[in-house]
């Protein structure tokens, strides 16, 4: 007889090699080992995909879709050569062609518009991770029409975090997960930083510390949360100004650190009439004065041994006055407007819970001082024998930033951040490298339109005041077709992806060649409207000419937007290609860590399709592209591995940190290795430079960090980083607004710009609930990431799609009372714009005004190689078209986006909604899109994946 | 055969921490990605790009509200396998053999080659831890990674199971409670670990940790204040002697 | 639970040849001669096979059901095989003497009624010793297969065999006494069945997450979107409504119309009165195992 071991072999075979490269399955970027075993054939195939334990990232760990990254890889969706267009736009019917052909043809279409009139090319780009290779590459089109998704996405996370204080949440920071007391977490389901969030949080539990989630909805992170704040969407300003004023009143703040790192000391000119109102004071040089405690003068904020006063007023000349900044702050937070009582009714928070969480904030900052033995020294020179830190981390995220009003909820979470002086003390905010990076060390955004030559700099950038706004000599025309930086969101630093499509079908303010899109869904998931903008992309002229002439689009996948493509130029999947994660964009790196990574091709294509980037600098060739062509006209670059090798931004600077200099043994700046790749390969696919230890806290002020930036290329010289509670680019435009200074904004928009571009952190109610009749319209409705779904990407994966097959709208249950209905009845769900049938799912766990459903599960029918009538198509819905990209008319003529008035942030969750009970009929959602074309064709329905290796 | 050891010299399974899971389906995916080129029959699935997509898997999160009488309504993301019971019923219903638990560490394996596929096992077992796979037609089960925790073929740090491995919130635990001083022993101890459905009189082996006391909104705490405020002190007044601390 | 067709044909079908081996084997007085011995054979041990031939339509593979007779020790399944096949095979025995000899050897046939009904005990049991399913986890369960069981087989027999009296009373009066029995027993058990829920063991979605000291818990979503194995085949859940019609036509078919049948066989052409019987009576039971799994209701279910 067999005993029990015997009877199955634990020690099988596993795989042929592993090959460590980086996931994306979405942008978290965690570095995986890819296992490969031969096929019956002989040939390589993927046997499983799990995390790479030596990873700065996810340290081995993987989430559901990096673990189906199988099916994505051999997904049936997947383009297979070069097409164009051969029926109706929308329609989705293609001829293959070959690569020559391709590139020809767009090449045929640029060509004339670089020699004539650049911008008439828009180049918008998704969530690729290669901005620094396609913002290099539209400057040097000159086109000024340059952006990627960060307008829509989270630039008021951003923007917000940069001007505040030269960092920002997940890209650009990371709580303190080992050291932070209390944990709070605004408006996250899931976020970027996928897998680091979740190690964090479990970091957080094993450590006992309590971790408060702020967010309409309980569940994910939240449902985990040891207290859950359920707020009312769009009211976290208010929220945590409440908190500010509690601690304010309590005296609860970090006296100490607003001195040395903020400009609440700087004095503010006082002088209603003038032109300067609310400007900062400043001596000759431009430097900001303070009030010095000790001889009672102003002097410059940064002179030797002042003593700056927090409080005060200083007279001037001509009977004109000056107060510090906090002065102003504290007036403006010490205010009953902001008493946990009187927020209550518009938060939805109890001032109870309020009261108690800010006495919570202020015990664990105070109270649980972390104390850190080791000496630093900070810019001015002074030494300080320990790192003293306040154990208070926050985290925030698109529930904060989709708002019309997120820029200044931002910066109210950062300005409580900033008076308990958590920011990149030990427990609190820490910064990632190569971030410290403040608006003096970013570029301003560059406009320009000249034929045949390159824009003077980066399109996207930190506006610094009214000045640099780019508009046409009348001083009111964008000239961006999306109109970032201008009057309408005149710090929009990622620009206004959303809008393009609108304004370029509207012509306003003017109309476009060619349209060049790569990565982004944007005729479905990704837009507002989603019903419009196809109608906008299919629209003629009177000549019988699409209003949007040519559309060049590159995708990995049969998806909707492909549908609506001229030419598509398709695209690997992330297995088969080389990527750079790269500093000069957004790299890898943790708080203790510089780290960047790359991808290679540990599979080959078995299809006709080119790595996207590859395509672009071979587009940029025949273009003639400066950057990208030789003196005798030949491409510059082979392919993107030789850019990521050859190409250097400055002397020894490259799109790789790692391995550089011709040896490969210089970290940062260095020589080009022609054996770069290969040594990252080696090493796991990523490199890693850890922090000198002096340099880990503090390193806005931190003298260690800044020489060792300086080191590791990524400053050419020490940054100053002053914390900006009171931010003075905004009381330029105000201003502006008011008639004082120029330029003159539009009449229309004054008003606006006087309420929202409050220097001091502020709350105003978002735009959409302000300009309807909130009784037609009495609840809130909002998307969630599901943490098993990227997007759209996701349906085409036979695993994936099994979990997140359809959508319900989950609906509280109050409302569900008030209107009759239960789980599986059908709703209409009902917005100022539009009106849609969905499925319902009553919910508790929620906010008693705020409905929600998963994003981007709705699929249209024919896209992603699934069958007509998928779940996705028949049940599963897209909010998107019941948001509208443009706000309700107001009356005054002028189409307001549904943005941000600051940064242009698309606000999604501003959507207010009514709820009716719809008969179930067919159980069919609404609306139905006509089915796209499928021109990858039918797949196999039967899926027994790794059959050839199992007995 | 498909009677149950009389007892076990290791008794391996899992500790779930459901005040942690988050319920992110990675530990499910994972383990298809692991399981479905490896031990027995693939995990197949049927219908994949069409109308009614499904397929096996061995693990599956379930998504609970839990109402309390007098707190807000919340979320409990519960994950669930086999659970490798002492007294495994799926066990001694299975009349060919497939179905056994292995002496030396209670692990609850089918063999899929004698399996005739009769579903019976998935009828007895109380918690749906068995899915009949729908292209095979043999039961399939968590295999608690056998073909992982004694492989030396990978790492040793790697002979964990593959949802253990990958669970990005480190909600899932493997580890032997036979003894009394292992992890799972230890934490299944001090959080207050408990039996799925102990009336079902299983036995099961995983352990389930309980969600932590939740903060409630009407509990108050009243603010520290830095200072007592005097008489007639103005707003501001504090503040300097605040910075007069700082000197 | 699900209703998968061929185990309800399984069941009814193997029930009522069993039940006819039975009474063959106890001695039911039957028609003489080889023809007639070999079509009582045929009709008792080919319904029985037929049953067990459809029972492993169902399985996954066939092919391999002769391993389930390998955990006698351990399996009600397995029994069921090995004790359905030895009774067979006694019952092959018994029927080639009586063919031949026009012997019919008592002790074999003893024999062969004690397998027969073994067999359906052991049937019975396959659902019985299920804890999970409340429904089934109940002594009456044996009862009500044994009794269908000797019903049906008696049905039969005096429809095949030349009976007129059976312990002093005629014999359609004993089938319809058998019938009653049958239904009585059922009645019983539908009764339980509509009350127990899962008051049994007590499990609920609170025992079944072990977060019931938390409130009220209640599934908010469902691990995947889709239907899959275990919703399929362990989730299934019918109407009210149409259980009680499905009942209606199971009380109508397998007990009234045959006990009517049986009141006509009293009277005239009673072989053809018992046809009638008969078949009423199966389809009867097809409803009534219909209904035995579709209102089950599995453990599985309080996770869904
Ligand atoms: N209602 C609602 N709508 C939203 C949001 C919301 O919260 N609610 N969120 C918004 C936000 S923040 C974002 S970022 C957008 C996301 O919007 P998108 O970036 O448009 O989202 P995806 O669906 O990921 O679309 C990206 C496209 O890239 C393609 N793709 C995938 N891999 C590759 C590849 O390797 N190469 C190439 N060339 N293409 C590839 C996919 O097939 C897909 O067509 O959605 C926005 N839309
Ligand atoms: N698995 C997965 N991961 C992803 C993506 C994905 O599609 N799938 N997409 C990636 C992309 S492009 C992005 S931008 C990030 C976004 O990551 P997240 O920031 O997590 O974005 P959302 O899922 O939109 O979550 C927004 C959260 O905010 C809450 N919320 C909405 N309004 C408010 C409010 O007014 N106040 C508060 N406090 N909360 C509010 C919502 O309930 C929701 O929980 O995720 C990235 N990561
Ligand atoms: S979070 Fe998941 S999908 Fe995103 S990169 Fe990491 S493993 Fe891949
Ligand atoms: S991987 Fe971990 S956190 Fe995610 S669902 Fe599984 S157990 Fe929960
Ligand atoms: S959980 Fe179910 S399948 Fe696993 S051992 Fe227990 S009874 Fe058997
Ligand atoms: S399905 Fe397979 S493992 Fe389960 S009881 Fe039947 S033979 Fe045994
Ligand atoms: S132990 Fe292995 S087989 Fe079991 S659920 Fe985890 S990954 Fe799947
Ligand atoms: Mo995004």
């Amino acid at each position: 007889m067999t005993t029990d071991s015997q009877r199955v072999n634990t020690s099988p075979h596993v795989s042929d090699e592993i090959r460590k490269t980086t996931c994306y399955m979405c942008a978290c970027r965690c570095g995986i080992n890819v296992h490969l075993r031969n096929d019956a054939d002989g040939k390589p195939k993927i046997r499983y995909i799990e995390g790479n334990r030596d990873h700065p990232i996810n340290k081995g760990v993987l989430c559901a879709k990096g673990s189906a990254g199988i099916m994505q890889h051999y997904s049936p969706a997947r383009l297979k050569s070069p097409m164009k267009r051969i029926g109706e736009r929308g329609e989705g019917k293609f001829e293959e062609i070959s690569w020559d052909e391709a590139l020809e043809l767009a090449t045929s279409w640029l060509k004339p518009i670089r020699e004539k009139n650049p911008k008439k090319l828009a180049f918008f780009t998704g969530r690729d991770q290669s901005q620094s290779l396609t913002g290099w590459w539209a400057q040097n089109f000159g086109t000024p029409n340059f952006a990627a998704h960060g307008g829509f996405c989270s630039v008021n996370m951003a923007a917000g975090g940069i001007y505040t204080f030269g960092g920002a949440f997940w890209e650009f920071g990371a709580p303190d997960w080992g050291k932070t007391e209390l944990f709070m977490i605004f408006g996250v389901a899931e976020d970027h930083d996928s897998n680091p969030i979740k190690l964090g949080l479990s970091k957080l539990k094993s450590r006992g510390k309590k971790i408060i989630g702020v967010n309409p909805v309980r569940t994910g992170y939240n449902a985990i949360a040891d207290e859950w704040v359920g707020i009312t969407p769009g009211t976290d300003g208010l929220f945590v100004l409440s908190i500010v004023h509690e601690l304010l009143k309590a005296g609860r703040i970090d006296v100490d650190y607003l001195i040395r790192y903020t400009n609440a000391p700087w004095l503010v000119i006082d002088d209603p009439d003038a032109k300067d109102h609310g400007l900062f004071l400043r001596d000759k040089d431009g430097n900001a004065q303070v009030l010095d405690r000790k001889t009672g003068k102003t002097v410059a904020y940064n002179a030797k041994g002042v003593k700056p006063d927090l409080q005060g007023e200083v007279n001037l000349k001509n009977g004109r006055k000056a107060v510090p900044s906090f002065t102003l702050l504290a007036n403006k937070y010490l205010d009953d407007r902001y008493t946990p009582e009187n927020v209550a009714e518009e938060t939805g928070v109890p001032a109870s819970q309020t009261r108690r969480i800010a006495a919570e904030i202020a015990h664990a900052a105070f109270e649980k001082e972390v104390i850190i033995d080791q000496p630093w020294t900070d810019m001015k020179g002074e030494r300080h024998e320990k790192m003293i830190g306040r154990p208070v981390a926050f985290h925030a995220m698109r529930g904060i930033s989709a708002h019309s009003n997120g820029f200044q909820t931002c910066r109210s979470i950062h300005l409580l951040q900033i008076l308990i002086g958590s920011i990149d003390s030990p427990g609190g905010f820490r910064f990632k490298p190569p971030y410290p990076r403040p608006v003096s060390a970013q570029p301003a955004p560059h406009g320009g339109n000249i034929p045949n030559t390159p824009l003077k700099g980066p399109q996207l950038g930190f506006m610094r005041g009214p000045e640099g706004l780019l508009l046409e000599e009348d001083g009111v025309t964008p000239q961006r077709i999306d109109k970032a930086f201008s009057w309408d969101a005149p710090m929009s630093s990622h620009g206004l992806m959303h809008m393009v499509i609108a304004n370029a079908h509207a012509r306003d303010p003017y109309g476009i060649d060619v349209l060049f899109m790569y990565m982004a869904n944007m005729s479905w998931n990704s837009s507002m409207n989603s019903s419009g903008v196809m109608k906008m992309l299919t629209d003629k002229d009177e000549n019988g000419e699409y209003i949007i002439p040519k559309l060049i689009y590159s995708d990995a996948y049969s998806s909707e937007m492909v549908a609506f493509a001229d030419l598509i130029l398709p695209d690997t999947t992330y297995l088969e290609r080389h990527d750079a994660i790269s500093a000069l964009d957004r790299p890898i790196s943790e708080p203790e860590a510089l780290c960047d990574a790359i991808r290679w091709p540990v599979i080959e294509p078995d299809r006709d399709v080119r790595g996207f980037q590859s395509v672009l600098l071979d587009l940029g060739a025949r273009l003639g592209l400066p950057a990208m062509t030789n003196e005798d006209g030949t491409p510059k670059f082979k392919d993107y591995a030789d850019y990521i090798q050859n190409h250097e931004r400055k002397p020894g600077v490259g799109p790789l940190l790692g391995w550089r200099g011709k040896d490969g043994s210089k970290t940062g700046r260095g020589e080009p290795n022609p054996n770069q790749i290969d040594t990252y390969i080696k090493n796991g696919g990523f490199s890693e430079t850890h922090v000198p230890a002096e340099a880990l806290y503090f390193k806005h002020a931190n003298a260690a960090w800044q020489n060792w930036a300086i080191e590791m290329g990524l400053q050419d010289a020490p940054v100053e980083n002053v914390f900006q509670l009171y931010l003075e680019p905004m009381r330029k435009f105000q201003l502006c607004a008011e008639g004082k200074a120029e330029p003159q904004p539009p009449e229309t928009h004054r008003e606006r710009i006087l309420n929202c571009f409050d220097p001091l952190p502020s709350w105003y109610p978002p735009f959409e609930g302000a300009s309807i009749d909130l009784s037609q319209f009495p609840y809130h409705a909002l998307t969630q990431r599901p943490a098993a779904m990227y997007h759209s990407w996701g349906s085409q994966n036979a695993w994936l799609r099994q979990i997140h097959g359809h959508n319900p709208m989950f609906i509280p249950g109050e409302i569900c009372d008030e209107v009759g209905l239960k789980d599986d009845d059908w709703a209409y769900i009902i917005s100022h714009h539009g009106k849609i049938k969905v499925p319902v799912k009553r919910m508790n766990a929620v906010n008693g005004k705020t409905l929600w459903t998963w994003n981007a599960i709705g699929k249209r029918k024919g896209a992603w190689a699934l069958s007509a009538k998928a779940p996705e198509t028949e049940k599963g819905f897209l909010l998107n078209h019941i948001i509208n990209e443009l706000l309700p008319p107001k009356g005054d003529g002028h189409r307001w986006s549904n943005s941000d008035p600051i940064t242009g942030q698309a606000a999604w969750f501003d959507l207010r909604v009514r709820v009716e009970k719809a008969p179930a009929e067919d159980e069919v959602s609404q609306p139905q899109v006509d089915a796209q074309n499928n021109p990858v064709g039918t797949p196999d329905q039967t899926v027994e994946y790794g059959k050839e290796w199992t007995k | 055969m498909t009677l149950l050891p009389a007892q076990t010299n290791k008794k391996l399974g899992l500790v779930i921490d459901l005040d942690v899971c988050v319920g992110c389906h990675a530990c499910v995916v994972n383990c298809k990605e692991w399981n479905t080129g490896g031990y027995g029959a693939p995990l197949g699935d049927v219908d994949a790009y069409g109308d009614n997509p499904s397929g096996a898997w061995l693990n599956r999160i379930h998504t609970f509200e839990v109402t309390p009488d007098d707190a807000p309504a919340q979320i409990v993301h519960f994950p669930k396998s086999c659970l490798h019971c002492e007294d495994a019923p799926c066990v001694t219903v299975c009349p060919t053999g497939a179905s056994y638990k292995r002496s030396e560490d209670g692990i609850v394996l089918v063999d899929e080659s004698m399996c005739i596929g009769c579903s019976l096992c998935a009828w007895a077992c109380p918690y749906g831890a068995r899915e009949m796979d729908p292209v095979e037609n043999v039961m399939k089960k968590c295999t608690l990674c056998v073909d992982r925790i004694y492989n030396d073929n990978i790492p040793e740090i790697d002979r964990t199971p593959a949802c253990v491995r990958t669970c990005p919130a480190n909600a899932r635990h493997f580890g032997d409670f036979a003894d009394p001083n292992s992890n799972v022993s230890t934490m299944t101890r001090e959080r207050g670990g408990y039996d799925l459905m102990p009336e079902m009189g299983t036995k099961p082996v995983n352990q389930y940790l309980p969600p932590r006391k939740k903060s409630r909104p009407e509990e108050t705490t009243e603010i520290a204040p830095a200072f007592v405020p005097k008489a007639g002190e103005g707003l501001l007044g504090w503040l300097d002697r605040a910075l007069e601390k700082l000197g | 639970m699900h209703p998968a067709i061929s185990v309800i044909f399984f069941t009814v079908t193997s029930g009522a040849g069993f039940g006819l081996m039975t009474m063959i084997g106890l001695g039911f007085p039957m028609h003489n001669g080889i023809v007639a011995a070999f079509l009582s054979y045929l009709l008792g041990g080919g319904l029985a096979v037929a049953g067990l031939l459809s029972s492993t339509f169902h399985l996954g593979h066939p092919e391999r059901a002769w391993r389930a007779l390998s955990q006698w020790r351990s399996s009600w399944l397995s029994r069921e095989g090995v004790i359905a096949i030895i009774t067979l095979l006694l019952f092959a025995v018994y029927a080639l003497i009586w063919m031949f000899t026009g012997q019919r050897i008592a002790p074999l046939g003893w024999a062969v009624a004690a397998g027969s009904l073994l067999t359906v005990y052991a049937t019975s049991m396959i659902y019985a010793q299920l804890k999970t399913v409340p429904n089934w986890h109940s002594k009456l369960t044996p009862f009500c297969y044994l009794a269908f069981s000797i019903a049906s087989g008696l049905l039969l027999a005096g429809m095949i065999g030349k009976a007129t009296l059976i312990l002093g009373l005629p014999t359609p009066t004993i089938i319809v006494i058998a019938l009653g029995i049958a239904w009585i027993i059922k009645s019983v058990w539908w009764r339980r069945a509509d009350t127990i829920g899962f008051s049994q063991t007590g499990s609920n979605t609170g025992t079944a997450t072990g977060l019931g000291h938390l409130g009220k818990v209640r599934l908010l979503e469902k691990p995947h979107s889709g239907e899959n194995y275990l919703t399929h085949e362990m989730v299934h859940q019918i109407g009210r409504k149409h259980a009680l019609k499905l009942r209606a036509i199971a009380y109508i078919l397998g007990g009234i119309i045959p006990v009517i049948m049986c009141t006509f066989a009293l009277f005239i052409t009673p072989v053809f009165f018992l046809l009638i019987a008969a078949i009423s009576m199966i389809i009867g039971l097809f409803a009534e195992r219909w209904l035995f799994f579709a209102e089950a209701k599995h453990a599985v279910s309080l996770y869904y």
